[in-house]
């Protein structure tokens, strides 16, 4: 056990006893998990599965019934569910991002391209123009947006472009923990393969740590280092990912995973 | 290096009648420094189940499974995340990569998830592709695309890009000609050489002569109502 040691042993979110539930019928239950700074966590389950309404309530979308929601931040563990709204609102704005399924519920779509990466920055106090728009054309080009388009509005892009420019606007701010919600749906395979390799570089380069929640297994298997299987609301199954797919212990996922037809 | 001892694993068929199929008793074998040692036995007898408990991918279902320190068989995901980051390699039968990937990113990959800088993990990868003769204009191409042997060859560089202590070797020479066979198998003699402990499936019996200091034989963990 002594390469335990060398480790950050210390989680940079802690998640305890999540449960919410509506009305009578359970969104999640009793859902526990650590994670680990540089680690991506991979969420899977059919709809209805309550792998979105975890996400919410581990973003401060949504107030859970009972659990705790602990996030390191550079003063220490804070719950999360507990702080205070203008705390946690400020922390949406800093430490943790969030990239929707569809580019326009994250997007402003009335506002430029460099407006949107911008604005960002100026929410955290970034207030000298040339500075604001030289990043924000920095991180249009890591996104593989070309500068030229940075006074065009998102409604003249591609979904694939909405969706590169979505997560541009989440990272300039340098982030520590990102939620992403199906972050490939709706994308045709081939922009869904560019969007992945450039997630895949962008946790390497910046040492994020990201949830992410999707129905699709070829995407965690890329992706996530960890995987977490959910049903009817309850973790099922979690570990690592290419364990949970190769040799998969729970009836349901093995389900799942017999389920996916090969191309 | 590997410590393999009392491993026991089945697998149980949830959806078909909850069949539990017993693959694997009482498994033992150790791999020590600038050794290889080869698996043997029929198709189906376990060799490669053995290598993914190693490997992290199957669950042990008792036993132990030490690399270097850490004992795989009851470790934390990401202490095996780190491992494989690490300390141990594996060149799988399949090339599994993110599709529009240049080859030449694939390659380095290993060492950029190490912390190494980008030039010098792209050197590297230049290099080794070189060495197994893939033709530079492929470089900047994604292997999916490529043939049988080319993409087993892409998989041989990634897996020897870093100067991994142990590696697991699933068949690494199976679908190559002569001239790059000699070159994978000088690889594995390079990497006996600087102290690696290499535990492989090898079909190609000449090669498996050449490399393996020692073979283990799988049948012996048959479990016995099964055979």
């Amino acid at each position: 056990m002594t390469a335990l040691f060398q480790l950050d042993d210390r989680p940079l979110l802690s998640v305890k006893g999540l449960t919410k539930h509506y009305g009578s019928r359970i969104g999640c239950a009793d859902v526990s998990f650590d994670l680990f700074p540089g680690e991506v966590l991979g969420i899977v389950g059919e709809s209805g599965s309550g792998k979105s309404t975890l996400l919410s309530c581990l973003a401060g979308h949504m107030t859970p019934d009972q659990g705790q929601v602990i996030f390191r931040t550079t003063d220490g563990p804070r719950d999360t569910v507990t702080m205070a709204e203008a705390e946690r609102r400020r922390m949406a704005r800093t430490d943790w991002a969030f990239v929707h399924q569809n580019p326009r519920d994250g997007l402003r779509m009335g506002v430029s391209a460099g407006g949107n990466v911008g604005e960002r920055l100026m929410a955290i106090g970034g207030r000298h123009y040339g500075d604001i728009r030289a990043k924000a054309i920095d991180w249009l080009g890591r996104v593989e947006i070309a500068a030229d388009r940075i006074d065009d509005r998102p409604r003249a892009f591609s979904g694939g472009m909405q969706q590169r420019l979505q997560i541009a606007r989440n990272l300039v701010t340098g982030p520590r923990l990102v939620f992403m919600d199906e972050p490939t749906g709706g994308l045709d395979v081939s922009v869904q393969a560019r969007l992945l390799d450039l997630l895949r570089g962008l946790v390497r380069e910046m040492g994020l740590s990201a949830i992410i929640v999707t129905h699709d297994l070829a995407v965690v298997r890329l992706l996530a280092d960890r995987l977490m299987v959910m049903k009817g609301g309850h973790v099922v199954e979690q570990g690592l990912t290419d364990q949970v797919l190769d040799d998969p212990q729970h009836s349901y996922t093995q389900l799942l995973v017999s389920s996916v037809l090969q191309v | 290096m590997i410590e393999i001892s009392n491993l026991c694993k089945s697998f149980t068929l949830h959806n078909q009648g909850a069949a539990v199929i017993p693959v694997m008793t009482n498994a033992a074998l150790s791999v020590a420094h600038g050794e290889c040692v080869g698996l043997i036995g029929a198709s189906g007898a376990g060799k490669s189940t053995l290598m993914r408990m190693v490997w992290g991918n199957y669950l042990a279902a008792s036993g132990l499974i030490r690399v270097g320190t850490l004992d795989v068989a009851s470790a934390a995901p990401r202490q095996i995340i780190r491992l494989r980051r690490e300390t141990l390699g594996y060149v799988s039968q399949f090339l599994r990569v993110v599709p529009r990937v240049p080859t030449l990113d694939v390659v380095a990959e290993p060492l950029l998830n190490l912390g190494i800088d980008s030039v010098q993990a792209r050197s590297r990868a230049a290099e080794l592709l070189a060495r197994l003769n893939i033709p530079e204009r492929l470089w900047a191409l994604s292997p999916t695309t490529f043939s049988g042997g080319e993409q087993q060859r892409v998989n041989i560089a990634r897996g020897f890009a870093h100067s991994y202590p142990a590696l697991l070797l699933d068949e690494p020479t199976a679908s190559l000609d002569a001239v790059n066979r000699e070159v994978v198998l000088s690889l594995i003699e390079e990497a006996k050489a600087r102290g690696a402990a290499i535990l492989g499936i090898f079909h190609d019996e000449a090669a498996r002569a050449r490399v393996c200091g020692r073979l283990v034989d799988v049948r012996d963990f048959t479990p016995k109502a099964a055979a």
